[in-house]
């Protein structure tokens, strides 16, 4: 969570560019705020288990990001974290299992699907490719990302630009990209590789 | 760009410290960003709550006071609030009559609105949701987020504010706040682009020479853009726009909007040509509101809302109300 935290605050100032062209500029302020509360929280009162963190850290996105990123990015990890359970070690095939249903959830809360130019796009290629490893998941995840470029949005408050959103990167899908990469980097640095 | 501001992250804090000193009525908590009428809860009535981004002032906050909202939540600039702001608001104003929450389609408000309702619920709070979608610009459709919320929203306040306010029960105010956004339609023009304070230039990049049509109040970038027009050419684009989609057989509430920096020299005479079309297409007008309501902070430009009013919408129209930034009639 903490790799999550500086690279959300590294790229903050990139994150709101991007929103600006097809939002309303303030992606990144916004996921920075949620973020460095989830930091503190985690700090002050720290989880014993993997999926408590994932949760303490869902319920602050909830109560801090506001927008449509706080509850959708809140029940993306408070659903995983839910499904982790009370386990102390988590596995690869598991996290990508609360993943799957994190991903689920922020699908039905959304109501988008890939290719409406939304966090699904980078978030659900990035989930099958963690079947394989932590590096594929990222790298799913850039691509996906990239891959939103040439949509027409139909969620959320680029979809209001209609087809003059096509040609910008999607915000949301970017800082999903973040994430992962995020999750990539920690598990490299727990070791093995096989653990968040 | 200047800004009459101390730094970007304590814009909407300071603001609601100017708000508590200029309105005793109001309580305001800074801290949680809630505002409310003194006197909540009052005894048997049906309380309002709205919220959204800061940056539309006077909505929500400056709407707050007898006759029309209960309670408001800003959020950050141009960022929904979140459900802890609504469930807070919710308690403080609740007299056990239920509360509606008026709410603005645009997906963070949706989404934040919806879990605050669950989370109020729990602790036995009755919450009725309305949401507002009046923005023609937008293509409604199952491939869209849908229409925005823009000017209707002061329109449902402050009518099913008056009907709560007359003591009708939470059905009945909810239906009532219904039939208005059901009855109403919007379209903004943008002269300018909006300047936020964290990023401190403009969202989008708007030439000299040209306009921006159908705009949301976010600072977001509309569907078209064509060169300068003339206020007359104006506001007969807008008035069809919003014609095409209501034809009212009734006589219409007009609300003539500022975006936020259009003086009120502008906006009165484009008030002019708006009725000179409205005139000329045989919609009558029955009231005007000319303002800077519904805001985008710093953008140059105008919206123009109709509702098509019967004799009670029109009778809860007039009714008493007094808040910041609206009041007549006590």
């Amino acid at each position: 969570m903490n790799t999550t935290a500086d690279a959300v605050s590294r790229e903050a100032v990139h994150l709101t560019e991007l929103d600006s062209e097809i939002g309303d500029a303030d992606h990144g302020i916004n996921m920075q705020r949620g973020f460095t509360a989830v930091r503190a929280a985690l700090e002050s009162d720290p989880p014993d288990t993997p999926g408590a963190v994932l949760v303490l850290a869902g319920r602050q996105l909830i109560s801090t990001v506001g927008g449509a990123s706080g509850p959708l990015y809140g029940t993306l990890l408070r659903r995983a974290g839910k499904m982790l359970g009370d386990g102390t070690e988590v596995s690869r095939e598991r996290l990508t299992e609360a993943l799957r249903a994190g991903v689920a959830a922020v699908a039905q809360l959304g109501g988008a699907k890939a290719g409406d130019k939304t966090m699904l796009d980078a978030l659900e290629p990035a989930v099958k490719a963690l079947g394989t490893s932590f590096a594929a998941a990222r790298e799913a995840a850039e691509q996906g990302a990239t891959a939103t470029v040439p949509m027409v949005a139909r969620k959320g408050r680029a979809s209001y630009l209609g087809e003059r959103s096509a040609g910008h990167q999607d915000p949301g899908a970017t800082s999903s990209a973040l994430l992962i990469a995020a999750l990539a980097r920690a598990a490299a640095d727990g070791g093995s590789g096989e653990t968040p | 760009m200047k800004m009459l501001i101390n730094v970007p992250e304590t814009v909407v804090a300071d603001g609601l410290r100017g708000l508590a000193a200029a309105h005793p009525e109001l309580r305001v908590d800074v801290e949680n960003r809630v505002v409310v009428r003194a006197d909540a809860p009052v005894a048997g009535k049906v309380a309002l709550v709205s919220g959204g981004g800061s940056g539309h002032e006077p909505l929500h906050a400056g709407f707050v006071g007898p006759g029309m909202l209960s309670g408001a939540c800003p959020g950050e600039v141009f960022t929904s609030p979140v459900p802890d702001q609504m469930v807070r608001a919710a308690a403080a104003v609740d007299s056990g009559a239920g509360v509606l929450f008026v709410v603005k389609n645009y997906t963070g408000d949706v989404l934040n609105f919806d879990m605050a309702a669950e989370l109020a619920e729990d602790e036995g709070i009755q919450i009725a949701k309305v949401l507002v979608n009046d923005d023609v610009a937008v293509t409604d459709s199952l491939y869209t987020a849908g229409r925005r919320g823009t000017g209707a929203t002061l329109f449902v306040e402050k009518i099913a504010g008056a009907a709560a306010e007359e003591g009708a029960p939470l059905e009945r105010v909810e239906s009532i706040a219904r039939e208005v956004n059901a009855r109403s339609r919007s379209f903004g023009v943008a002269l300018t682009a909006v300047t936020t304070p964290a990023k401190g230039s403009p969202t989008f990049d708007l030439p000299a020479g040209e306009l921006e049509l159908g705009i949301g109040i976010h600072g977001e970038p509309g569907r078209e853009r064509r060169a300068m027009m003339t206020s007359r050419e104006i506001a007969d684009f807008t008035v069809d726009a919003v014609l095409e989609d209501l034809k009212p057989s009734s006589p219409v509430l007009l609300l003539v909007n500022g975006m936020g920096a259009t003086p009120l020299l502008e906006l009165y005479g484009f008030n002019a040509e708006v009725h000179r079309v409205l005139g000329e297409r045989g919609v009558p007008v029955a009231r005007t509101l000319v303002g800077n309501h519904v805001t985008s902070l710093d953008m140059a430009g105008c919206s123009v809302s109709i509702c098509a009013m019967d004799e009670d919408l029109l009778r809860l129209w007039d009714a008493p109300v007094r808040t910041p930034a609206l009041r007549w009639g006590r």
